[in-house]
């Protein structure tokens, strides 16, 4: 009998996130880099964007939502062709374990790093900028399967891209400016209504914008919503976005996997 | 020692259904393994396009311990990752458990619960223990051994809470090992085990893989060591430049159990030298002729060494 794969990918999870809390650096980059971020902008921008919005409670918005994208997208898409290179793809080829099995540790891994992400970057905001915390029902359940889906749909558009740099050492430069510039295109470090429009549609095409734009609707006051381009916080497109691109995503990762470079 | 093997070879195979179907004929036959003609192109803008296998035919047997000897670029690793499933071929027929590796379609995992792979340098999993290693490797077969006892064969016990960065080269290799036999294999693939060994631990690793050979896994190794070969193999195919030129016992490799022997001695102030297959009496004539001692009498007969140089043309 084979053993369950789903079972398996969880198996695979827990090592995962053992081996990556080993890793003081990961661990520090990816905890703490948010929290920096958010107090260098919430220490420069200290004005009110509306009455009773600071810039902090608009910009956590934006860093949870990229925060998804550099814990899943951009880590992977770096950390797997090291894994290649180091032969750990290659090893686990050679054993009977699905890809499929793989690919949920992944996500499991990136899920538990956002949950932490975003705990420090909360407690961090609600303690030194005065972040106000969602405060209703509704949108603590839809903070959570925005964190969710955006983990899943992350984790596996970055196995798909890691398919793309050739070798671990070159991946960084391949993907990091991908996800700066989607970052600055997406309303993460600007308010996205301000931006040039072929900027927003641009951004609009990818998962980031959708993202940022959800996280806005959990963190900001219900009226704020009429200051979107749409006029409104557009909830089920959102979604819509990110099914699409975890389907996409999903059908790319199963077809370029690749466990070893040849 | 032969009938010992035999037993817990029958005993320690894992029953399966397309025996009796009468599917598995490469089982029947007591064949692990079967190659016919393989071949492996590659081509690059430097140099063209080289054979790295150029038409190899292999049979190995159920539970014996083959080596794939050759110098350095044979074409032995490529051979191999073509056994295991790694690499595709340009030609011939594989047969690995029964099954080609190049069609393993979905049921490639039942295939590969079946073997086990130790790779030639691997560097991963550097902050886990090599118990959380090991014991998380065995979630991956249906039917694995236990991680604590497997750890015990490979010699690993004193290591099994250490990180795995802080295992030396040997030590690294064994647990190469360990996770390769975790999930109880009928066939361990080995590609050059025991490169940058000290010669003590290369014993204490010779012991570990007869061991396992003992317990009925077909072992499956390539080396560029002679005296691995010598020491470990049943049998030993010699591998150049892509071609199997001989297989044999390591006791006949080339001819040296026929070989002739080399007397040399000093006649007339000449150096005489003669090939015989009774160089004893050969000796006694020329003593009977020199009326006691030869002068600087020599009896040789070729070392493994000398015919395996001879044989890859490097003498």
């Amino acid at each position: 009998m084979r053993p369950n794969i789903i079972k398996v990918g969880f198996l695979r999870g827990g090592l995962e996130i053992k081996q990556f809390m080993r890793q003081r650096e990961s661990v520090v980059f990816t905890l703490l880099f948010p929290v920096m971020l958010l107090f260098i902008f919430g220490s420069v921008f200290k004005g009110d964007l509306a009455p009773g919005v600071t810039f902090s409670q608009y910009f956590v918005a934006g860093m949870i939502a990229s925060g998804l994208v550099n814990t899943g997208f951009q880590q992977l898409a770096i950390m797997i062709p090291l894994e290649r290179d180091f032969g750990t793809l290659k090893r686990l080829r050679g054993t009977p374990i699905s890809p499929i099995s793989y690919f949920i540790g992944k996500a499991v891994l990136v899920f538990v790093a956002m949950i932490v992400q975003v705990g420090a970057l909360m407690g961090f905001g609600a303690a030194l900028f005065g972040l106000d915390l969602p405060n209703t029902t509704t949108r603590w359940l839809r903070f959570i399967w925005l964190i969710l889906l955006g983990s899943i749909c992350s984790t596996i558009l970055g196995i798909a891209f890691s398919a793309i740099p050739k070798n671990g050492r070159g991946a960084s430069a391949v993907v990091s400016p991908i996800v700066i510039i989607l970052q600055f295109f997406s309303g993460v470090f600007f308010v996205f209504s301000t931006l040039p429009q072929w900027m927003q549609q641009f951004a609009a095409l990818f998962p980031l914008k959708w993202l940022t734009q959800g996280m806005r609707s959990v963190f900001l006051p219900e009226s704020f919503a009429t200051q979107e381009v749409a006029k409104s916080w557009e909830i089920p497109q959102i979604a819509i976005v990110l099914l699409l691109w975890t389907v996409l995503g999903t059908i790319l990762a199963l077809k370029t996997f690749k466990w070893s470079e040849k | 020692m032969i009938s010992a093997r035999t037993h817990s070879l029958i005993l320690s195979r894992p029953f399966r259904y397309s025996q009796l179907l009468g599917q598995d004929t490469d089982v029947v036959n007591e064949l692990a393994i079967s190659v016919r003609g393989l071949r492996k192109t590659y081509t690059s803008k430097a140099n063209g396009s080289k054979d790295a296998v150029a038409g190899i035919d292999l049979e190995v047997k159920s539970g014996e311990i083959f080596a794939i000897l050759g110098p350095n670029g044979a074409g032995k690793t490529t051979t191999v990752e073509i056994l295991e499933g790694y690499r595709d071929r340009d030609g011939g027929e594989v047969k690995v458990l029964g099954q080609d590796p190049a069609k393993l379609g979905n049921d490639s995992w039942a295939w590969r619960n079946r073997i086990g792979i130790v790779l030639q340098s691997t560097n991963d999993s550097q902050d886990l223990s090599v118990s959380e290693t090991v014991s998380h490797f065995a979630n991956y077969y249906s039917n694995p051994r236990d991680p604590d006892s497997v750890i015990h064969d490979v010699g690993l016990d004193e290591k099994k809470h250490a990180r795995i960065h802080t295992l030396s080269g040997g030590q690294r290799r064994r647990l190469d090992v360990a996770l390769g036999i975790i999930g109880n294999p009928e066939i361990l693939f080995l590609d050059e085990p025991t490169t940058g060994f000290d010669p003590e631990a290369r014993r204490a690793f010779w012991e570990l893989i007869r061991n396992l050979r003992d317990e009925g896994r077909t072992i499956l190794l390539t080396t560029h060591y002679l005296d691995e070969a010598e020491a470990l193999a049943d049998r030993v195919a010699v591998i150049v430049d892509g071609k199997i030129i001989e297989v044999s016992t390591p006791e006949n490799l080339g001819g040296r159990n026929t070989a002739k022997a080399r007397i040399s001695w000093l006649e007339n102030g000449a150096k005489q030298e003669i090939e015989s297959d009774f160089p004893a009496a050969e000796v006694a004539k020329l003593s009977r002729k020199f009326g006691g001692e030869v002068p600087e009498l020599t009896v040789i007969r070729p070392s493994l060494e000398d015919i395996y140089l001879k044989m890859i043309g490097q003498l």
